[in-house]
């Protein structure tokens, strides 16, 4: 059992452009309507590493902001998950194709922001953090698996970890072998005591339960098809406010319960 | 960072150019031999060194998992066929249940040359990439840890850390929590990295590779050479009554640079912070380390930031040196590499000496030492730093 208190989130993805307006479509309050992720600046960094971010750090970085700015804590002082289901995929495709060329050519700030990491490295130039911050990685288990990952230093470390969950699309070719339709990405910060802003408790255990799935069809198709999107049955809970228990796709032969209680 | 709880390095092997194995990577680092040479990869054109792992190509991996075939879970089957590491996994299996052992792996580019060959060979009108490459069980950051998961018929927790060069270093920290949590009682951690264009022409585009064999702490050094390997330990729940020659996990302290995305904080400040909470984890003082194997790439950044914060907090009497020289820098494998490097200097009494080094920068600090040291040692601190300014310190020692 991992218990922990989640606090600010963020939100974004095809249709879904923060947190506040992703909550009223979750809970049925708005119809979702797909439309293409609009990805925002990252105005926290300085010019010249604003220049050099692709789509990946601004929508992790994007999300990362928008969880820390509603939370009761210094993101400076946060450790932080990032977990992505894989690289730039952009990035990835101009490597690829520079190397598939008999010049070879690989340009050296490509190569740099190659790494799985990068926007954690970003996120803690951004903040001047100087605390712990993993980048991992399970392909479609990706979601779970970083959740699992910041509840252990929630719990074990009793610290306030800033967890990101983050995808972005593939170019052709790649698309075709990896077809993930858009970039989304959610953020939340964990903390291991209730605190003013806090949003909801919540216990994740493993189980080998059937994952829920998304009742609104086009919410489904985000779920199945981007691995952050596994969470939207959580989002969907917290964004009603309500108690509930909801099984998120893991592994082959493991899935994650998380059981929710609303801060009221 | 408050003390944790010693884990039980139950078995560990590692494979490299130095050795398939740990008996001929014991045998190499006793003969400060070098397994670096010029580089004749594939069809690479660079001027520079590399540290390749012979009859890679020639491993093959059982017949149910052929969609994982390439170049980095090879090397990851090779190695996992070493030092009795498979009757390991199955005992611990048999002790604690295949789903409370997790399996964090660390990589930093996986498979991705099956995607460098596969853009070789696009379909000349459609552009499509040919029909039997397979991105998710090769190329994605995953591949491995999944393959190692499969293989070993683990059923707990997985994952891969992907934090560039200390990747291999942070499955240890992600272990300990998941350990402590209680989600698991036991976890196979490690790292596999392999030979690829990406690296070897990244970083060539950086100016970071050396045309010769890699010399850290050398007052001519000028960059790195890129090895690779698989190295991979089982970590347990440490019971009261281990053996006298038991290796034990005392420490983890992890940190970032807030600096740069591709240089080391000029003073090391990171890295001092990852050391610093790495002897908190363990609850030791600075005096209780008897030698630091050294992140010690050989790039004149690394070794300056890295020299100016083991000094800042050892002093400049520790012994300490980089295997690099000898192995080259096996990227995200060389946190788990250097891990076994670590354990076995514990075992045997070893401390050793960096190969390829002829002169010590008069301006770094530490104790650099470029000969073998034969005396006991008992705790073992290992850097493993990373682009995106990510630090991992981890401390091993000998029980009591």
């Amino acid at each position: 059992m991992l218990p922990g208190y989640v606090g600010g989130i963020g939100v974004l993805g095809p249709g879904l452009r923060n947190w506040p307006q992703a909550a009223a479509i979750l809970s049925g309050k708005q119809p979702y309507a797909a439309e293409p992720t609009v990805l925002p600046n990252p105005s926290m960094l300085p010019p010249a590493e604003r220049r050099r971010t692709g789509r990946v750090v601004k929508l992790a970085l994007g999300v990362a902001l928008e969880a820390t700015a509603h939370a009761d804590a210094d993101p400076a002082q946060m450790p932080s998950v990032f977990s992505s289901s894989g690289g730039d995929g952009h990035i990835c495709h101009e490597i690829c194709q520079a190397l598939a060329l008999s010049t070879r050519e690989v340009s050296p700030t490509r190569f740099s922001n190659s790494v799985h990491n990068v926007a954690a490295g970003y996120w803690s130039i951004a903040t001047g953090s100087m605390t712990e911050s993993n980048a991992v990685c399970a392909f479609d288990a990706s979601f779970t698996a970083g959740l699992l990952d910041a509840m252990t230093q929630v719990t074990v470390d009793r610290q306030t970890v800033l967890f990101v969950a983050y995808d972005t699309e593939y170019p052709p070719p790649l698309h075709a072998k990896r077809p993930i339709p858009d970039a989304l990405g959610i953020a939340m910060v964990l903390a291991p005591e209730r605190t003013a802003t806090s949003v909801a408790r919540i216990d994740v255990t493993l189980t080998d339960e059937v994952p829920d799935r998304m009742s609104d069809p086009g919410l489904e198709a985000l779920r199945s098809a981007i691995p952050a999107a596994r969470a939207l049955p959580l989002m969907r809970l917290l964004a009603l406010g309500a108690a509930g228990r909801v099984v998120l796709d893991y592994l082959d032969v493991s899935r994650a319960a998380v059981q929710v209680e609303p801060c009221a | 960072m408050k003390p944790m709880k010693p884990l039980l390095l139950a078995q560990f092997t590692a494979t490299s150019c130095i050795g398939t194995g740990v008996a001929p990577t014991l045998a190499s680092l006793a003969g400060q031999r070098s397994g670096l040479r010029r580089c004749d990869f594939e069809t690479v054109k660079i001027d520079t060194h590399i540290g390749e792992v012979p009859g890679v190509d020639a491993q093959r991996l059982p017949a149910e998992l052929q969609l994982f075939d390439c170049r980095n879970n090879r090397l990851a089957e090779l190695a996992l066929q070493q030092d009795g590491f498979f009757d390991a996994v199955k005992g611990a299996a048999a002790r604690w249940g295949r789903r409370r052992i997790g399996v964090f792996i660390g990589t930093s580019t996986a498979g991705i040359m099956q995607t460098e060959l596969a853009y070789r060979a696009r379909d000349p009108v459609s552009g499509a990439l040919p029909v039997d490459f397979e991105y998710g069980t090769t190329h994605n950051s995953f591949s491995v840890a999944d393959y190692v998961r499969r293989r070993c018929g683990l059923d707990g927790p997985a994952l891969a850390v992907s934090s560039a060069c200390a990747s291999s270093a942070k499955v240890f920290g992600t272990a300990r929590r998941m350990i402590e949590a209680g989600l698991i009682d036991a976890a196979l951690v490690g790292g596999t990295d392999s030979l690829c264009l990406t690296t070897l022409y990244g970083f060539h585009s950086l100016q970071l590779s050396s045309p010769a064999p890699c010399r850290p702490f050398d007052v001519a050094r000028d960059g790195i050479s890129i090895g690779e390997a698989a190295a991979f330990a089982l970590l347990e729940r440490a019971s009261d009554q281990v053996g006298g020659d038991a290796i034990l996990l005392y420490g983890v302290g992890e940190s970032s640079d807030a600096y740069h995305m591709s240089a080391p904080h000029p003073e090391g400040l990171g890295a001092k912070r990852a050391m610093q909470a790495a002897l908190a984890a363990a609850s030791l003082e600075p005096g209780d380390i008897d030698y630091i194997n050294l992140h010690g790439t050989g790039t004149p950044s690394n070794d300056r930031s890295e020299s100016q914060a083991v000094t800042s907090i050892f002093g400049p009497t520790t012994p300490c040196s980089s295997t690099k020289g000898a192995t080259g820098h096996t990227l995200g494998a060389a946190g788990a590499l250097e891990a076994v490097i670590s354990a076995l200097a514990i075992r045997h009494g070893m401390m050793p000496g960096g190969v390829q080094t002829t002169r010590i920068d008069p301006t770094l600090t530490a104790h650099y030492i470029k000969e073998n040291r034969h005396s006991p040692v008992r705790r073992v601190l290992s850097n493993s730093f990373g682009f995106g300014g990510t630090n991992c310190s981890l401390i091993f020692g000998c029980a009591g």
